[in-house]
């Protein structure tokens, strides 16, 4: 029930319990699935949690005559073995409907086509040719229309790494020999921070990236403008990242 | 001195009792096959190097209090935290629950005279030290330690990204710890199931011993999954082999093309084919220790026996399969049936939840520091486990995937277990093993200040995950308000490590003022309470009639047996303790006098 109530509650303007808040479709959906479980997750918690607490003060010894030596309680312990079940169900169910929804693969209106390696970032834009890498220790940044369907194919260079941007509330790893896709949405004008997850060797903490929407005019200016493959990206050296090499 | 009981056990005679022949000393302690001098190694060990990890930690903690950090470099951050997951992971809580533990327990809770193969068990002890000083040695080498993590993630841990030799170390250490491991979950499972004392059916054995056998499968289901996986890793990095190495696979395009070379996320799936099974093979045994703690702090029996023991095998049989939830995020696995299976697991668990509170439930609860690290671990636990159900939702993983939210995780779990659970154990046994009683209150002093100090360090780490901070980072961007969190998680970690140096001056006092602690000085429920502290060499001179899983309260008890299946009188499987045997006086404690007593055997 709590699960169910959760979930349903989960529909409505609920703060987002410390995560960010998604720009994307995809991160809506995740995020009130994340709201459902949340809730039903503080609710199993504040019970089993009072249950706890409230054994350990009522029953702290007051004499030392010997309690009664019950073992077993049938009824009691079938209850808690199905509720359980059927909550857990309910879960997967609600899982299940919004991973479907996260991982589908519409047609796309524009593609990108990520590498990741030690330690940087290309994305390349294949219909368009445009290409942005960034350096060793620069932070490139990649531009995406409000608006459409962006599809992003993920591979790697070399060793595992980690697409992960907070506000699209998704990552993906990117690894050699496998091409991951998946879809964006995006909603929002804005710049956002990017960062790799997977650890990936010595400078896996300063792998950064930026995330620039724009709108679908301002993105077809910005491909004109950078055609011609190989430009390297603007990016400059970000003060965190220059303040911490050593 | 008088009945000697002589179990029937497989394989040949019972040695009766005798004084111990051979070197005394330091060479004792280097010949031994006594499982508890060997059991007493293990956990010093563990110990020892659990306080080295938790220094590692305190590094850690200590360069994130600032953005940049400059405490250590990048290079040294990366060690650190390596060092640390792969001691805390294969040296210390394994060792401490299966090497340590269970070795002392698990043969005097089923009245054997010894582990099974006593031989082996030396042997498994002497490999785990060598395996052990061999990851450390990492740290002198040039070069310096492994740096990949302790899951050592292929492409990044073959020979063309990490090609050091501390690596090798690494790798070479954990298939000395690993047959370390395999051979003692041979010896647990074949002691467990064939040196048991007369009457001491497999539903009489104390949940503890039930754990291990569980986790000994798994161990053996487990172990040489891992260890295979670490000698093809080998291969690749020094004969040239192409099993997870992509190096020189790329095409003109500068891709990897998989059709003419290894496969790197094989080595996940098979190093989550171990790794999933270990964290619950590093969780039973802990749990174990709680339900030994529980009933007899609670003065009752282990409420929901059975229940128990099924919700120990159904979490080892679903554990076997749910290793991809580790690898959601990359995007090969069947997502729906790994998120099943690791939502259910949360089932079995939530039983053994209920049952720890309903043992406590109408009980005379008695607060020592065994039971207030117990009551510590279900805390830290529920909330481990009601995040881990969280992540066992694939989109949620998603976006915490390798974000401090996992770190503050697994820590509520395995700090729960391996530490909560882990000392409390310690503490509940210290008396058996050495004869003398912890002070209690310098244990409650270590209590509180662990406890504080462990929410203190992991709450803010879930609240830097939601915000996005990624682990194993030596460095993060500054203005995002990620800086004051980092500060109040390492001044947990500080208030952790002081109440560790409490313990030291627990056990400091224990040695310069004994207390002794008799045999039996919880009013204990289980076998080993009823030998002397420490036991005698091959543990017994008398064994009591075994009619219930709690033969020593039985003994002393014999007014208040379990009362089974609602039924509201009736002695264990309609017996009175005592009506079967020739009697020994009941009803008196078996204090400290360490005089024999018991019924000899029929
Ligand atoms: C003594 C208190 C402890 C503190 C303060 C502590 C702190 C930390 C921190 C801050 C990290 C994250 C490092 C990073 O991602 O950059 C970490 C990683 C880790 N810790 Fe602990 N920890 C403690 C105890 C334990 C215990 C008891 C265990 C297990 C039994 C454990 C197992 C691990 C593992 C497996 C990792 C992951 C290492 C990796 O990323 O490869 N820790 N710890
Ligand atoms: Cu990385
Ligand atoms: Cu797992």
């Amino acid at each position: 029930m709590a699960v169910a109530g959760g979930l349903l509650l989960a529909g409505c303007n609920l703060p987002t319990f410390g995560e960010t808040k998604p720009i994307t479709s995809q991160g809506q959906d995740s995020i009130k699935l994340w709201q459902g479980f949340f809730i039903a997750g503080a609710v199993v918690f504040l019970f089993v949690f009072c249950l706890i607490a409230w054994a350990s003060i009522r029953y702290r010894r007051r004499s030392h005559a010997i309690p009664r030596q019950t073992q077993y309680h049938t009824i009691l312990e079938i209850f808690y073995t199905v509720i359980p079940i059927v909550g857990v169900l309910i879960l997967f169910g609600f899982t299940f409907v919004t991973e479907n929804n996260v991982d589908a693969l519409p047609a796309p209106k524009v593609s990108v086509t990520v590498t990741a390696f030690q330690w940087g970032w290309r994305f390349h834009y294949a219909k368009q040719d445009v290409t942005v890498i960034g350096i060793e220790l620069q932070d490139p940044e990649m531009v995406l229309p409000q608006g459409e369907t962006v599809r992003i194919s993920l591979r790697s260079h070399d060793v595992v790494h980690g697409f992960y941007v907070p506000a699209f509330d998704f990552s993906r790893y990117a690894q050699p020999g496998i091409t991951n896709r998946f879809t964006l949405n995006l909603h929002t004008l804005g710049t956002y921070r990017g960062q790799c997850t997977q650890y990936c060797g010595l400078f896996h903490s300063l792998m950064r990236f930026r995330v620039r929407v724009v709108t679908p005019a301002q993105f077809a200016t910005w491909l004109r403008t950078h055609r011609s493959g190989g430009t390297t990206s603007r990016a400059s050296l970000t003060a965190s990242a220059g303040g911490a090499v050593r | 001195m008088t009945d000697v009981i002589v179990p029937k056990v497989a394989g040949g005679a019972y040695a009766p009792v005798h004084e111990e022949h051979g070197p005394t000393g330091l060479m004792k302690w280097i010949t031994t096959t006594d499982h508890k001098v060997i059991g007493m190694s293990y956990m010093i060990t563990a110990v020892a190097l659990f306080y080295i990890a938790g220094l590692l930690a305190l590094g850690i903690r200590v360069q994130l209090t600032t953005p940049h950090g400059t405490f250590i470099s990048f290079q040294q951050y990366n060690e650190l935290f390596t060092m640390h997951g792969s001691i805390m992971m294969y040296l210390f809580a394994g060792p401490f629950a299966f090497g340590g533990l269970a070795n002392y327990i698990v043969p005097l809770q089923v009245g054997a005279p010894d582990m099974a193969f006593p031989r082996l068990n030396a042997l498994s002890y002497w490999l785990y030290l060598g395996g052990s000083i061999m990851m450390l040695m990492g740290f002198g080498v040039a070069g310096g330690s492994a740096d990949f993590g302790w899951v050592a993630y292929a492409p990044l841990s073959t020979s063309t990204y990490t090609p050091g030799l501390g690596e090798d170390l690494w790798i070479m250490a954990l298939v000395l710890t690993g047959f370390s491991a395999i051979f003692t979950g041979v010896n647990l499972v074949a002691t467990i199931f064939y040196l048991r004392a007369p009457g001491m059916t497999m539903f009489r054995m104390p949940i503890f011993t039930w754990n291990m056998l569980v986790t000994g499968i798994l161990i053996l289901i487990a172990f040489p999954v891992l260890t295979a996986a670490l000698v093809m890793l080998f291969c690749d990095r020094h004969f040239g082999t192409k099993i997870y190495s992509v190096t020189g696979c790329h095409t003109t395009a500068g891709i990897v093309d998989v059709h003419a070379c290894g496969s790197a996320v094989l080595w996940q799936n098979l190093f989550w084919f171990f790794g999933h099974p270990e964290v619950y093979i590093l969780a039973l045994p802990f749990f174990g220790i709680a339900t030994e703690i529980f009933p007899v702090f609670s003065r009752k029996p282990v409420f929901g026996y059975k229940g128990m023991v099924f919700a120990t095998m159904s979490i080892a049989a679903l554990s076997t399969g749910v290793w991809a939830h580790h690898m959601f995020t990359t995007g090969t696995v069947l997502l729906p049936f790994f998120s099943l299976m690791s939502l259910l697991i949360a089932v079995p668990t939530g039983i053994k939840f209920f049952n720890w509170i309903g043992t406590m439930w109408r009980g005379q609860l008695v607060y020592t520091t065994p039971m207030l690290m117990s009551i510590g671990f279900l805390f830290a636990f529920l909330m481990g486990g009601v995040t881990g159900v969280m992540l066992a939702s694939p989109p949620i993983d998603f976006f915490v995937h390798t974000t401090y939210f996992v770190v503050a995780h697994f820590h509520q779990v395995l700090f729960g277990t391996a530490v909560f659970a882990g000392f409390a154990g310690f503490y509940y046994w210290y008396p058996k093993m050495f004869g003398r009683m912890l002070n209690d209150r310098l244990g409650r002093v270590h209590f509180v200040l662990l406890f504080v100090g462990f929410w203190v360090t992991f709450i803010p780490q879930y609240v830097l995950g939601l915000h996005g901070m990624p682990r194993r980072v030596a460095s993060y961007p500054t203005g995002l308000g990620w800086q004051s969190w980092n500060i109040a998680s390492t001044i947990g970690a500080f208030m952790i490590a002081f109440s560790f140096v409490v313990l030291l001056v627990n056990v400091w006092v224990s040695w310069r003022y004994p207390v002794p602690a008799g045999d039996n000085p919880w009013d204990a429920h289980t076998l080993e309470w009823f030998t002397t502290s420490p036991p005698p060499h091959h543990n017994y001179t008398h064994l009591p009639q075994i009619r219930s899983e709690r033969p020593t309260w039985d003994y002393n008890h014999p007014d208040a047996p379990t009362i089974r299946h609602g039924r509201s009188q009736g002695p264990p499987n309609g017996h009175g303790p005592y009506t079967g045997g020739d009697g020994g006086p009941p009803g008196h404690g078996n204090g400290s006098a360490g005089v024999a007593r018991g019924v000899p055997a029929t």
